[in-house]
């Protein structure tokens, strides 16, 4: 069904249409609007049959996730940010174990300094922890990873986290098509797990291995990782079947034909890049973008394939790889490797900053000139970069920089953009 | 109508935390929604506080809209607080042919904004008291639905009608009859 909802309120409703039955929930800014949901579709009777579980920290909520899910139980949970952080242990134990639990991160930059706008930096600081990490562009997409997430996870036996873009997709109302129970149902059966705690059927889960196996233990996460590979498109292309529209899948190529310059990113800035993309085009400029919708695992074919044949390379990342520069262009570095192709990172939107369609007008230009660094930092006020390498140079005790920035420019979140 | 040419038009709304600022922009896009039409609304992403100025934007098309970024240069400006006026830029960006709407039971002119004005369409400004309207009928200081009533009235981009279904969408029962109450008080006062 049609609906103008806020993105938050759209992921409750499919997660909600997934039949969870352990929902674990701790409050932390992007994200809460989607436990919030959940929570009241579980008092309210209109989710039966799940336990929603509120724990003391995001820790705990993993803690408890595996739990219900070692159990048999469907589980979910959803964080953010410094969240994130802190079940960071727990994080790696669910993948480690092999076990699918489901969880929305509404991505949100990491202090210090505190900052509770959107980048990537969150989820891609658990790129190396086994779990399947799909980025989201549209609240719709969003919603639809969301069902694709459990399906996925579940016949991997691998933790699936959908990364949506916090406030930009997690508070923006726009219009989503809510699927119905029955067409979920026909999508994704019943959990049958892999392994199940079941006093009938005792086992133990979470074993010490010691060097003896624990290389192979490892390799087979990297193997399902790879099986994902192979998975995530079929399961789109049944998406598609199921649901009549395109989710999920590895990557989504935009204009790329004949384009001499493709713009590789994730998330939601994707639809800014593509209506300035389709201004280019209007221009005669052969420009297209490649959407990366399953950051893990890294679909290196899929991405040399839709970039072999350009001349260029732009990865706009909302990330930072600090002291090397970007994090997904380096993914994107890999896939391209032996082919004589130019490159740029440009690293955008750290902590909220706007990506404005003025700005990678001119960033794409530059880059069509080849006039563009090899990695660049979009919008950077130079004159604050400046100012605080003065101020350092001149005095010793030149004291915190997020303090000193704040009294040169003034009020936080007084500008409009 | 006013999407020409099938165009976006941009709403910008201005306000205080606490005045409902956010909700006036999610109602609008699904006033705009309730007529087929692609909307979309979002915050200015702040940490919402009472008092403070808050920001929340509408875009509303006939496509799919796909743009995210904050809007830079609205067709229309709705400003919920007139002591805004003397604190934040609120009308940066402001198309030439734009629309304005205050919440203030002065003229553009009592405000000190008659020069200003004098350079843009006069049928295409406005004032409205909206919180007046709000106290009256909804019996709390919440100007934003008398706001998308008179909005409905001043621009046409969304109906009366539209607008109301909106507030059925986001409140019920009494709370939903005051501000509908207000809306259609909003409406006739800006059509007269």
């Amino acid at each position: 069904m049609l609906k103008q909802t806020e993105g938050s309120k759209a992921v409750a409703e499919a997660v909600g249409l997934c039949r969870p039955e352990v929902i674990c929930a701790y409050p932390i800014s992007p994200q809460t609007h989607i436990v919030e949901g959940l929570g009241e579709m579980v008092k309210s009777g209109e989710l039966q049959r799940c336990e929603f579980i509120n724990v003391e920290s995001e820790f705990a909520a993993m803690s408890v996730s595996i739990g219900a899910s070692a159990a048999g139980a469907r589980s979910y949970t959803a964080t953010a940010s410094q969240g994130l952080l802190f079940m960071a242990e727990a994080v790696y134990n669910a993948s480690g174990l092999g076990l699918p639990i489901v969880m929305t991160v509404a991505n949100r930059a990491i202090g210090a300094p505190i900052n509770i706008w959107n980048d990537h930096s969150d989820s891609l600081s658990m790129r190396d922890s086994g779990w399947i990490q799909l980025f989201a562009e549209t609240n719709q997409e969003a919603l639809d990873l969301h069902i694709l997430a459990f399906r996925l996870a579940e016949e991997l036996s691998l933790p699936a986290m959908v990364c949506m873009d916090g406030f930009i997709l997690t508070h923006a109302y726009e219009r989503v098509d809510i699927p119905t129970q029955a067409q979920v149902d026909a999508y994704l059966p019943a959990y049958e797990p892999r392994q199940v705690l079941d006093p009938a059927q005792p086992v133990s889960i979470g074993a010490m291995v010691g060097p003896e196996a624990f290389m192979e233990v490892r390799y087979l996460a990297h193997a399902k990782q790879l099986q994902a590979l192979e998975l995530i498109p079929i399961l789109a292309t049944e998406f598609q079947s199921v649901f009549g529209r395109n989710s999920g899948g590895l990557v989504h190529p935009y204009r790329t034909q004949d384009a001499e310059t493709i713009v590789v990113a994730m998330g939601s800035v994707l639809g800014t890049i593509k209506d300035v993309i389709d201004e280019l085009r209007d221009d005669g400029v052969r420009i297209g973008a490649l959407g990366i919708c399953s950051f893990r695992p890294s679909p290196l074919a899929a991405i040399r394939d839709a970039l072999q044949s350009a001349k260029r390379v732009v990865v706009l990342e909302k990330s930072l790889a600090v002291g090397l520069g970007g994090i997904l262009s380096t993914d994107v570095r890999i896939a391209l490797s032996g082919l004589q192709l130019l490159g740029y990172t440009v690293i955008a939107g750290l902590g909220g900053r706007s990506i404005l369609k003025t700005s990678l007008h001119e960033l794409f230009r530059k880059a069509g000139d080849d006039a563009l660094e090899p990695v660049s930092f979009l919008d950077l006020n130079w004159d604050v970069v400046n100012r605080v390498l003065e101020r350092e140079r001149r005095s010793r005790r030149s004291g915190p920089i997020a303090e000193n920035i704040l009294r040169d420019i003034g009020l936080v979140g007084a500008s409009i953009a | 109508m006013l999407l020409e040419g099938g165009s976006v038009f941009q709403v910008r709304i201005h306000g205080r935390g606490g005045q409902g600022v956010v909700t006036a922009a999610e109602m609008l896009s699904i006033a705009a929604f309730l007529e087929r039409r692609y909307s979309q609304a979002f915050p200015s992403f702040g940490s919402e506080r009472t008092g403070a100025p808050v920001v929340a934007f509408c875009r509303i098309d006939d496509k799919e809209i796909r743009l995210r970024e904050p809007i830079i240069k609205p067709d229309a400006l709705i400003i919920q607080d007139p002591t805004l006026l003397h604190q934040v830029d609120v009308f940066a960006g402001l198309d030439p042919d734009g629309y304005i709407l205050i919440n203030t039971s002065r003229s553009f002119a009592e405000l000190g904004l008659g020069e200003f004005a004098s350079g843009l369409w006069a049928e295409r400004l406005r004032t409205v008291a909206a919180t007046e309207l709000a106290l009256k009928h909804v019996g709390r200081p919440l100007p934003n639905a008398a706001l998308l009533g008179s909005f409905a009235a001043l621009s046409g981009v969304i109906s009366l009608a539209a607008v109301a279904g909106a507030i059925n969408d986001k409140f019920s029962g009494k709370v939903a009859q005051g501000n509908i109450a207000a809306a259609t008080a909003a409406y006739e006062a800006t059509h007269a």
